[in-house]
């Protein structure tokens, strides 16, 4: 059993993420095995582990993409265990995708535009009624004001016409993290954040998420550069073939013998 | 909120598994029902034993059409809505071929050449039956085979080659575009008239020697493609492509050469069952494939896509379907039954009633 | 203000496009027609069928655009849609002492209730169907067109005893009914409108062009109407953020469903209002028939609505009406309009059998070869769609006008109050 590996999660004063006893099978194959966490209010907590540890997994039962087979996740404090994934968006927790996930045959701005949630014009009556449409173009006005300013913030606003799919990888990173923004979450998973953005660029990018910490915001974000995780998460987690294996401070997560052995030992 | 976690709840598995137990509820009650009216003396049992059969010979040749279908779409990845006028293709192509050889000296060379297109070659003045000309039947059904089989290639080497790359919504618009093309073609010649050209069916006792040619030559050819797929090479390559393309290609199993030889065998099948179906119904038109199209589809879905022994099932089912189901409903709306039941699966069952095992 | 000049300017661009295809397309085919020798009459009622089928394929094809070119719902059963339209608007309001029996309601009554129906049974498919495979989701459409024309075929809906009555589908023989295209004559019988009826009929007369193709014309005009509203209904669901969540769905449903759209619920919708629509072009479509059959709702007639969007380039409300209008005039009504020529100036006979031409070709007289092509012409005329389906999809997937970037935003996204961009 894993538990009792799992050291009992006592600096968590306040989670914002609790994940509980999370299970999910594929056919034969157990993909997650009980993994329990929690993640800090306001913190940047790295998930960290070999790869078939079973992260991206995790991050979709949280998500709603898969429903667990067992097991159960609060989020702010309300059980969110199995739902869909746009309830669990629009309760406030995004994500952001391995390989991200652009919309390619639409513009950077389009892409940006679909963030904000509950937006008038999602209804058809308000987008096809002539009177009560003049709302829904104040509406896109301000929308686009803060499309803009975001992109500008990641610094990719000059491919804003652009088709979402002529950026580079990198940039797709950027435009979905982006994107995720303006969604207005209280927390983002990041999946790789930083895969394929080139160095200078992930500086600004790590930058913007301690702006973001400071505004309020929660991070779990998956990553295997170590120094990112190491110099920038407050807390780690760290998987392995479906469970976890340790959780504590970057400090302790670097001296853990087992997470050394799951490394070494294991089939990176 | 309460209907919105209620319908959550209502997703992936446990609908599957609903859907699973009332489908098994119904057709336990059917059975029952057909006991119930064996019993009764409402359906005699001759009746019943007769629908079964038709099942069954139904089932072998929408089966080996459907072998076709299910190898081009996990090979190729796409819903091929071609294939059923391929099947026109192999009626047309191999009951022509019987006609230039067993009608000689019986009718007019352009008659025959054009099935009768202009009354001048009626099957019965040709002896078109297996007791009075086996050798063009027997010929013509190998015609049928390479008649089609040198269709299919000309299409890919016109049209889907140059779309191996592209989507398989692509490669099914345009398989729509061929399947058009293709049938017209055929009416240009042969004209849009529905005809009779196989004359009625001799017999030894209760046996229907057409039907019977029919079984025989279904069977053999099923157990051959069964020989192919198990024990050789060639077999073992086609299936490691339509389990995984990408692989397949990496582990250097040579891809243009298995597409080649998946339109061989598929077309040649397809092209064998509709000169199989002449030869049963004796009725020969344009339309023939594509009315029986949306069965075949409906029996590879049945089977899980990909499967041929699933395929096979699946034209068992649809088979019996479209048969029995008369003994409940009028015989006009016995293929709505079968469509029915294939729009259920795809939707609560995609993998096929058997769950998605990939047998070959 | 300046947004708003940016998106009329769009709209002006896009209707003279069309402007010029559609005179360009008039003039050709009319001076063609007349130099050759066909009477004006005839070249009249030949322009006039192309309107009206133009208008006709380019409300479907709008329709169509809405499930596939903007949600990439890939519906292969339009048919199906338009078949149940037309018949519950025959139903409805067929006479009561007809056979088979309608429930002699008024027409206008008879087309609201033939999209609302249209658009219930396209919500109650789209509920369970929308979450499988778009090749599934294929299958599954065309499989439930079939079924609707199947079950209108069969005997067992044929006739239905309801007291004294007969009600029922009238199986393959069809339900008659009181066309829609009948309201231009009733308009005409009213005073006012009357004496525009015959200030029309009187200039016709002076040409040489029948009342009953002004009628038709009057009739097509009145679909065109029609294909206004509906274009300009779409073009505004096209251009706010209800548009933009329909294109997520098509680009990646995951991600849109990810970013917390909830894609389910719009595609139910969309799905259903773009069902409602494919029954109100089928009513219209059928309008100038006085029987509906099975016969008319073939699964082929989606096909032509696919190579309609693809010619126009699916994704655009604009190119949907331009494939539309293409289609009708040169696959659909071109092939026609050259055999009246060709009749009118060659000898055509036609010999029973290709075999029989070829055996004249022989003894070197072409003309029989192509009096039975021209005999043949619905024939060739499929082939042509299917050859013009296949080219398409290999050359020019993206269809003839090409690649449009149509930003689904309700203002300017390239505009800012902030003034960067604006350097």
């Amino acid at each position: 059993m894993s538990e009792q590996r799992t050291r009992p999660t006592t600096n968590v004063d306040d989670p914002i993420l609790r994940a509980e006893n999370l299970r999910k099978r594929f056919g034969g194959i157990v993909a997650v095995d009980g993994a329990s966490f929690e993640v800090e209010r306001g913190s940047i907590t790295g998930l960290i582990g070999p790869n078939g540890a079973g992260k991206s997994t995790t991050f979709n039962l949280i998500t709603g993409v898969y429903r667990p087979d067992g097991g159960s996740v609060v989020f702010d404090g309300g059980d969110v265990t199995g739902h869909s994934p746009e309830r669990i968006a629009n309760q406030g927790l995004v994500r952001t995708f391995q390989i991200a996930r652009e919309l390619p045959e639409m513009t950077v701005l389009e892409n940006m535009m679909l963030g904000p949630q509950n937006q008038l014009g999602e209804s058809i009556w308000r987008s096809v009624t002539p009177v009560v449409r003049n709302e829904v173009i104040q509406e896109e006005k301000q929308l686009r004001e803060r499309a803009w300013e975001t992109l500008e913030l990641f610094e990719i606003d000059h491919l804003a016409e652009e088709y979402a799919s002529s950026l580079s990888g990198g940039q797709r990173k950027l435009l979905e993290l982006a994107r995720a923004l303006l969604t207005d979450p209280d927390m983002l998973l990041l999946d790789e954040p930083m895969a394929g953005v080139n160095p200078s660029l992930e500086k600004k990018l790590l930058e913007r998420i301690h702006d973001l910490q400071d505004e309020g915001y929660s991070f779990l974000l998956v990553e295997h550069d170590m120094d990112v995780i190491m110099n920038h998460c407050e807390r780690v987690i760290v998987m392995h073939q479906g469970e976890l294996l340790a959780e504590g401070l970057p400090a302790e997560i670097q001296g853990d013998e087992a997470v050394i052995e799951a490394y070494l030992g294991g089939d990176v | 909120m309460g209907v919105v976690t209620l319908k959550e709840r209502f997703s992936d598995t446990t609908a599957q598994e609903v859907f699973g137990g009332i489908l098994v509820l119904g057709i336990v009650v059917l059975l029952l029902d057909l006991l119930r009216l064996v019993a009764t003396g409402e359906l005699s049992p001759g009746r019943l034993g007769s629908l079964l059969w038709y099942g069954i010979v139904d089932s072998l040749y929408i089966g080996l059409a459907a072998i076709g279908l299910s190898m081009t779409y996990s090979i190729l990845r796409f819903a091929n809505f071609s294939h059923g006028d391929l099947v026109t293709t192999g009626a047309f192509g191999g009951w022509t071929v019987a006609y230039l050889i067993g009608g000689i000296g019986a009718a007019d060379f352009g008659s025959r050449l054009l099935l009768d297109a202009d009354g001048g070659a009626r099957a019965g003045d040709l002896g078109m039956d297996i007791l009075a000309s086996p050798v063009a039947i027997v010929l013509g059904l190998f015609a049928a085979a390479a008649i089609t089989i040198l269709v299919a290639l000309a299409i890919d080497r016109l049209v889907y080659k140059k779309l191996r790359d592209a989507g398989g919504i692509t490669l099914l618009i345009a398989s729509v575009g061929v399947a058009l093309a293709l049938r017209y073609i055929i009416a240009i010649f042969y004209t849009q008239d529905s005809r009779g050209i196989v004359a009625s069916s001799p017999r030894v006792g209760p046996v229907n020697l057409h039907e019977a040619t029919l079984v025989v030559s279904a069977v053999t050819l099923i157990v051959g493609v069964h020989l192919l797929l198990q024990y050789t090479k060639l077999g073992k390559s086609m299936r490691a492509m339509s389990d995984n393309k990408d692989l397949a290609l990496v582990t250097g199993i040579p891809t243009e050469r298995v597409i080649f030889l998946t339109w061989v065998i598929g077309s040649g099948l397809a092209g064998v069952a509709g000169y199989l179906i002449v030869l049963d119904r004796s009725q020969i038109t344009i339309n023939l494939g594509w009315f029986l199209l949306l069965l075949i589809f409906a029996a590879v879905i049945l089977g899980g896509i990909g499967s041929i022994y699933g395929a096979l099932a699946g034209s068992l089912v649809i088979g019996i379907t479209i048969n029995l189901s008369l003994v409940w409903i009028p015989a006009d709306l016995n293929e709505v039954a079968a469509f029915v039941i294939m729009i259920l699966v795809l939707i609560f069952k995609p993998d096929g009633l058997f769950g998605g095992v990939e047998t070959a | 203000m300046s947004e708003r000049t940016i998106d009329t300017d769009r709209w002006k661009g896009d209707l003279l496009l069309l402007a010029k295809i559609v005179a360009a397309t008039y003039v050709g085919f009319a001076s063609l027609g007349l130099v050759t020798g066909v009477p004006i009459n005839e070249v009249a009622g030949f322009l006039v069928t192309v309107t009206f089928f133009a208008a006709s394929f380019a409300l479907v094809t709008l329709a169509l655009n809405l499930h596939w070119g903007y949600t990439g719902l890939f519906n292969i059963g339009v048919a199906g849609f338009m078949a149940i339209g037309v018949y519950t608007m025959a139903v409805l309001t067929a006479s009561p002492d007809a056979s088979p029996a309608g429930l002699g309601l008024p027409i206008p009554v008879g087309v609201v209730a033939g999209v609302l129906v249209a658009a219930l049974v396209g919500a109650v498919i789209a509920l369970p169907a929308l979450r499988v495979r778009s090749d599934y989701f294929a299958i599954i459409t065309l499989g439930f067109s079939e079924i609707v024309r199947l079950s209108i075929t069969s005997g067992t809906l044929r006739e239905i005893e309801v007291g004294d009555r007969v009600y029922g589908t009238g199986g393959g023989s069809g339900i008659g009914y009181t066309p829609v295209d009948s309201v231009i004559p009733w308009l005409f019988d009213r005073p006012g409108i009357g004496l525009l009826g015959d200030l029309l009929y009187g200039i016709g007369g002076l040409v040489g062009i029948t009342t009953s193709i002004i009628n038709r014309l009057l009739y097509a005009l009145v679909i065109i109407a029609f294909v206004v509203a509906v274009y300009a209904l779409l073009q505004r669901l096209a251009y706010s953020p209800f548009g933009r969540v329909l294109k997520a769905i098509r680009e990646d449903e995951v991600a849109a469903r990810s970013l917390g759209k909830n894609t389910k619920y719009a595609k139910i919708k969309v799905f259903a209002l773009g069902c409602g629509l494919m029954g109100l072009a089928g009513i219209l479509w059928m309008g100038s028939r006085s029987l509906v059959t099975p016969e008319s709702f073939m699964p082929v007639v989606t096909f032509y609505i696919f190579v309609a969007l693809i010619v126009g380039g699916s994704g655009s409300n604009t190119g949907s009406i331009v494939g539309g209008f293409v289609f009708a005039a040169f696959l659909w009504e071109g092939p026609r309009f050259l055999r009246t020529i060709a009749r009118a100036n060659l000898d055509t006979r036609s010999p029973p059998t290709i075999y029989d031409a070829a055996l004249e070709l022989a003894a070197f007289d072409v003309m029989p070869l192509v009096g039975y092509f021209i005999g043949s012409l619905d024939e060739f005329r499929w082939i042509l769609i299917g050859v013009a389906l296949v080219l398409l999809m290999v050359y020019r997937p993206e269809g003839l006008l090409g690649d449009r970037k149509e930003i689904a935003a309700a203002t300017d996204l390239s505009q800012r109050q902030g003034g960067e961009s604006d350097e």
